[in-house]
């Protein structure tokens, strides 16, 4: 244990919500997204809780966390919105202090809750890149060294001293994100950057996460891509509702994780004004597989009314998927304002697991409602089941397979 | 607060582990415990974002407008020919002496200094939002950054005052030696009242609309448009409270020389600042432990 690089002990945050609400508007966004889902709990609790509207309200957005990183260890820490995840890593990143606890950290930090702060739209990329890499923590000299590395990664040699104005959306975030894949901190923690620019370049921004995670250096992520969490990391920290409710091997965290976080079936009352759907579940039987039964309504008809779904296993990876725009199937009616729409899966391909489903809804022109991993269905009964190996080691399918065993001894050498 | 589960439960490492740990460097987060330290040599450390900062204001400002650089001289030139048409030819205010253009542009020059100044720090804190609620550093490098911005402005006015004295045949004399005191002077000034409005800021943005204001009142309580020798000679060390008065009349004194030099008045101008700079430098440490929870 001579090696901690984190240790935190009975760490707690307090914020208070509902003060001051003229100046709101000018509140960040991020403050914003860490009060929304505590405003939203109240309003759930029904806001009649005795407490006068305009007085104070606190709300403990982390109460009593502990743990302990070694160096080396990759952490990943997942957790709905509002489980605290990115008011743990403000504190680490001592950019916020906790209410209550302590926290040592042993070693240089390089903490990464977004890529390009300090970007000036007005500055070229050269001058951003030197900007961007003090407010992160490095010395001059050592931009200055890193400086190529950082413009080839980016992609970006034509451009570099083009105001970033100029810039694509996708080329401002590969500028930005170089920069911070530079730093070389021995402890480093980040906060959900990996989404970044196309396809082509989130796999190599994921790559060079990997390599960082794989260099030694100490590694605390937070993220909601499940995904990214398993490649990256080699222990999970389940937090929720302020509390870590597990800490554990990844697998067990993200396991834990989308199962906890889901249901057979749901309801919503949603705006009127929008087709969306308004009601969905999920069952499986033996011999009949997964029934989907979506409900959805719309102000005016939808031609056709068309449902997506996409089968998904706990780990965050989709399995499978299906709709009536790609897949036209026989009965689609003309045009629909409302009704439910039945979807039977068969499921003799797919071992005994937890599947979850995202499902959205939309029409020839256009997509509308979208709800990620919005259901969860148990694949299997169990009964009279053998061991097998988990599901992350050997897959979510089963598909039919034909061996053949030939007795006769292999010829050494003759070919 | 006396028992707290996290506090109860705290094991101070064995000795082996604390020498084993030493070597790398840690940082310990604790609750935050009212007034704490400055910290000025981990503000040093920072240096170099310091300079970054600076640096990316005047060239933002600068690569933002049409006239640029042209406007570090339009200002405080249009305001001197202003004053010295109204106050000098019209209302003839006494002006100790000197020709009332170099009289007034001497006293605009700091004047200029510390207002772009106490604005630039007074916004700074809530103008840089998105770094204080995304990275670390020392809170007190963008106040000190948004002061120091003004020194290139500063720097480009004064060509214009070496010019306007060699005009009227005004020689230096040694007394401008004591001149970077007196820019300095003004530096802590600013800074000593835009720390304090800068933290202010974050909690009541009601202080953006203030600073105007304070600056439009402060100008006409200081010795900018007049001498500070209107004032009767034994308030004149009381006039001294407002230190900005002590900081101009230093600055004619230290530019021409002909006036006396503001002895008493000074003095209490120091001290005034001193006092303003170190309470103003503990109140922001005290409140930017929320800075990024209530910005």
């Amino acid at each position: 244990m001579s090696d901690l690089a984190i240790r935190c002990e009975g760490i707690a945050k307090q914020y208070r919500i509902g003060q001051r609400e003229p100046y709101r508007a000018l509140r960040d966004t991020l403050t914003d997204a860490v009060t929304a889902p505590f405003r939203r709990v109240r309003a759930a609790l029904g806001g009649g809780n005795g407490r006068p509207s305009n007085g104070p309200a606190t709300i403990w957005a982390l109460k009593d966390v502990c743990f302990e990183v070694k160096t080396g260890e990759v952490v990943g820490i997942i957790g709905r919105n509002g489980a605290g995840k990115s008011t743990l890593l403000k504190i680490l990143s001592r950019i916020t202090k906790p209410t209550r606890g302590s926290a040592d950290i042993y070693g240089r930090v390089g903490s990464l809750l977004e890529v390009g702060t300090g970007f000036h739209p007005e500055l070229t990329g050269r001058e951003n890149v030197y900007l961007n890499g003090a407010i992160l923590g490095m010395q001059k000299a050592e931009v200055a060294r890193k400086f190529d590395e950082i413009v080839a990664f980016a992609e970006l040699e034509e451009f570099i001293d083009t105001p970033v104005k100029r810039y694509s959306s996708g080329m401002y975030m590969r500028l930005a994100f170089s920069v911070a894949a530079h730093l070389e901190p021995e402890i480093m923690l980040v906060d959900e950057v990996l989404a970044v620019g196309d396809a082509q370049f989130q796999a190599k921004c994921l790559g060079k996460m990997q390599d960082v995670s794989r260099s030694g250096r100490t590694v605390v992520f937070v993220s909601h891509s499940m995904p990214s969490i398993r490649r990256l990391c080699t222990r999970g920290l389940l937090l929720s509702k302020g509390v870590v409710e597990l800490d554990g091997r990844v697998e067990e965290a993200v396991e834990r994780y989308l199962v906890h976080n889901l249901a057979s079936e749901f309801v919503l009352d949603p705006d009127p004004q929008k087709p969306a759907i308004t009601r969905g579940s999920a069952t499986w039987r033996e011999g009949s597989g997964i029934r989907l039964e979506v409900s959805f309504s719309s102000p005016t008809p939808l031609v056709p009314p068309v449902l997506g779904f996409v089968l998904g296993d706990t780990f965050g990876n989709p399995l499978f998927g299906s709709n009536g725009r790609f897949d036209p199937h026989p009965g689609m009616p003309e045009a629909m304002e409302s009704g439910t729409i039945v979807v039977h899966i068969a499921t003799e391909a797919l071992r005994p697991a937890t599947y979850y489903l995202s499902l959205w809804l939309g029409d020839h022109y256009g997509d509308y409602c979208r709800l990620e991993r919005c259901l969860t269905v148990e694949v299997g009964t169990g009964a009279g089941e053998t061991w097998r190996p988990p599901q992350n080691a050997i897959g979510s399918f089963q598909l039919q397979t034909r061996w053949e065993y030939d007795p006769a001894p292999a010829l050494s050498g003759a070919r | 607060m006396a028992t707290l589960p996290g506090e109860a439960l705290r094991v101070d490492p064995p000795i082996a582990l604390a020498e084993a740990q030493s070597a790398r460097p840690h940082v310990a987060i604790r609750p935050a415990g009212g007034w704490t330290g400055l910290e000025l040599r981990e503000l040093w450390q920072y240096r170099e974002l310091l300079f970054f900062l600076i640096w990316r204001d005047i060239k933002v400002r600068y690569k933002q407008t049409a006239l640029g650089a042209t406007w570090a001289v339009l200002q405080p030139v249009f305001t001197m020919v202003v004053f010295s048409l109204f106050f000098g030819r019209l209302a003839k205010v006494p002006s100790d002496g000197i020709p009332y253009p170099v009289f007034s542009y001497c006293a605009l020059l700091p004047w200029q200094l510390f207002a772009y100044a106490l604005a630039e720090s007074s916004n700074s804190v809530v103008a840089n939002e998105r770094l204080v609620s995304k990275v670390y550093f020392p809170r007190l490098v963008i106040p000190v950054a948004g002061v120091l911005a003004g020194l290139v402005d500063f720097a480009i006015a004064f060509v214009v005052l070496i010019f306007l004295m060699l005009h009227y045949g005004i020689a230096p004399t040694w007394t401008i030696a004591t001149l970077p005191l007196f820019v300095l002077l003004t530096i802590l000034t600013a800074l000593a009242v835009g720390l304090w409005l800068s933290a202010l800021n974050v909690q009541y943005r009601d202080v953006r609309y203030t600073v105007g204001f304070l600056t439009q009142i402060w100008l006409f309580l200081s010795p900018v448009a007049y001498s500070s020798s209107l004032v009767p000679v034994r308030w004149r060390a009381l006039y001294g409270l407002n230190p900005m008065a002590g900081v101009i009349e230093g600055f004619r004194w230290a530019l021409v020389g002909k006036t006396a030099a503001p002895g008493a008045m000074l003095a209490v101008s120091v001290l005034m600042v001193m006092l303003l700079l170190v309470g103003g430098l503990f109140y922001f440490r005290r409140m930017e432990n929320n800075f990024a929870d209530v910005i």
